[in-house]
């Protein structure tokens, strides 16, 4: 039996009830939210269970949303299952002031690098994570550039109008 | 008749066991192929360990993203891997049109699906050859970059550049095939056949060549799994796994082609395994020009789909038609509000699944975009695949992953 998304869905909130939530499918992807400290705990719930089988790392990046006191920056998680050909995301929200999501460094050695990736761009702490310097950047950086405090261009410029690309 | 000697360096019992070397490669070194640096710790020729730094070239994509358009990303995209340009000028489409739920007329998908394997061939036939000049063999390097220059041909003629092509519109083509295109494409299916089978004849059984590719940088299927390889890398460890075959696009389900996979995911398996993939590209080409063919009259003409908001107008509209001007102008200024979504859209790149990681806010650009970029992924491996090796091992093994720089750094 193909593995669904209703499935995935009854088996998460099985385990872990409040935990887990808002669980919608843009664009055929499931998607869900679980709780900051819980990231681990899912990712290798869906790792271990048979059924689920969520083996492959496929992406792990960070989202700014400043407009979200309290849930500014949102760890994004993209899993495959390879055998059923399904694919999931997760995201994890974190308040900008303390950044602090566990490593899944230790279950994929993917996640090293793009873990220091996020790092690098978004500031996450990714507690337990061996290596955490920045990789791109360089190491004398001071500031996380993908965050929207610190916009692309100049903002002293008057010749450019924001409005022109959808936000003032 | 002077007696001569020998002053020996006095050593402490044991010290040269004990004595190790740093060794800088790169960041630009010949054999790396590219600007990142490798700080390894040498125990005469044996490398104990290894450290990469990477980000020589990082230019900051998802930054800039976030202030154009989708139709300036295109350029961006082109930067990436840049062997293999057209197929992440393809890919972004795929996410915009998936994003703005465009769907594309079967014509222009076997177009695509042209370019995207010309662009694979051209990949492979430059990380196959190159990893022949680093083992010694310059020749087939020679020999087979005529054939890349008969695709670059082919990609000129349909979009006026070479390396960095911005090939192909948001729902398709910036403008039709023209038959001086179709005519180099029958070109190079002629030709290159021939030479491939030269390429191979050259190295699968040449015993220099094997002996210096069997059995180095070994990866597991586990491992490789589990360190997120994709693409040929993958395959060459044992796993099948490929986009095209999987979450099929631009209709790639309408093609016969294997997917090749090697046993030990060595040099010499990877190696194996893109110049099967070549062979597979020329297969999918032949049918592809062949579905081409059959579409007939106005049929014959498509080589877009009716997306006003996001496709340029024809140009004697522009002038002529009022609807047409405003669109032209809404395009080019950026002024078109996309939807609000998150699209993860990937294709089967030159080394593997290269993703697009899209979250639109209703704005007129991405709000974030982020590349999944295969190489960065698996270059992590690269320790623990050259360790206890040789130095000039772990420069075959470097060529034979196809790090591409600029896919590294984004």
């Amino acid at each position: 039996m193909a593995l669904t998304q209703e499935h995935i869905q009854l088996r998460l909130s099985e385990k872990f009830g409040e935990l887990v939530s808002n669980f919608h499918s843009p664009y055929d992807m499931l998607s869900f939210e679980a709780v900051k400290d819980q990231n681990l705990k899912v990712l290798q719930f869906l790792y271990d269970e048979a059924d689920l089988n969520f083996q492959f790392l496929t992406d792990i990046t960070a989202v700014n949303y400043p407009d979200q006191p309290g849930r500014e920056l949102a760890v994004v998680y993209h899993l495959h299952n390879l055998k059923d050909n399904v694919r999931i995301r997760l995201t994890v929200y974190t308040d900008i002031l303390s950044p602090d999501i566990f490593t899944a460094s230790k279950l994929f050695s993917s996640a090293n690098w793009m873990e220091r990736e996020t790092y690098d761009f978004f500031g996450i702490n990714f507690v337990g994570h061996d290596n955490l310097k920045r990789i791109l950047n360089v190491d004398e950086m001071d500031y996380f550039p993908l965050r929207k405090e610190y916009p692309l261009e100049d903002q002293t410029r008057i010749d450019k109008d924001d409005q022109m690309f959808g936000r003032g | 008749m002077t007696e001569h000697h020998q002053h020996h360096i006095k050593l402490p019992e044991g010290s040269i066991e004990k004595q190790t070397t740093t060794l800088n490669v790169g960041p630009t070194h010949p054999a790396t192929h590219g600007v990142f640096q490798n700080i390894m710790e040498l125990d005469g020729e044996q490398i104990i360990s290894t450290e990469q730094t990477v980000g020589y070239i990082h230019r900051a994509f998802e930054k800039l993203a976030e202030r154009r358009p989708l139709y300036q990303i295109t350029t961006l995209t082109d930067r990436l891997n840049y062997c293999s340009s057209p197929i992440n000028n393809m890919g972004w489409h795929l996410t915009c049109e998936k994003l703005l739920g465009v769907q594309t007329p079967k014509r222009v998908d076997y177009l695509r699906i042209i370019i995207m394997e010309l662009s694979r061939i051209s990949d492979h036939l430059i990380c196959n050859s190159i990893m022949g000049v680093d083992t010694g063999a310059y020749t087939g390097f020679m020999y087979i970059m005529q054939y890349r220059e008969l695709i670059y041909e082919i990609y000129e003629e349909i979009c006026g550049s070479r390396l960095t092509t911005n090939i192909g519109r948001i729902g398709g083509f910036e403008r039709n095939f023209t038959n001086t295109a179709f005519t180099k494409l029958e070109k190079f299916l002629k030709e290159y056949p021939a030479a491939l089978r030269e390429l191979e004849n050259l190295f699968t059984r040449n015993r220099i060549f094997m002996e210096r590719t069997i059995g180095t940088g070994p990866i597991s299927a586990e491992r490789a799994l589990n360190y997120g390889f994709t693409g040929p890398n993958l395959r060459a460890a044992g796993v099948d796994y490929d986009v095209r075959v999987h979450s099929p696009y631009s209709s790639y389900e309408d093609f016969d082609f294997t997917v090749p996979v090697g046993k030990t995911g060595d040099s010499y398996d990877r190696f194996l395994v893109r110049n099967e993939e070549m062979w597979q590209s020329l297969s999918i080409l032949n049918q592809a020009y062949k579905k081409v063919q059959e579409f007939k009259g106005a049929e014959a003409e498509v080589f877009h789909a009716d997306v006003p908001e996001y496709y340029l107008p024809k140009k004697e509209d522009v002038y002529t038609k009022m609807e047409a001007l405003i669109w032209h102008f809404k395009i080019v200024m950026g002024e078109v509000d996309m939807p609000k979504g998150e699209v993860y859209y990937s294709v089967e790149g030159g080394n593997g699944e290269l993703g697009f990681y899209l979250i639109s806010d209703g704005g007129r650009t991405p709000f974030r975009l982020h590349f999944r970029r295969p190489s960065f992924i698996y270059y992590q491996a690269y320790p623990e695949m050259v360790t206890g090796g040789m130095l000039s091992d772990a420069i075959v093994v470097m060529s034979s992953l196809n790090l591409i720089a600029g896919e590294l750094d984004a």
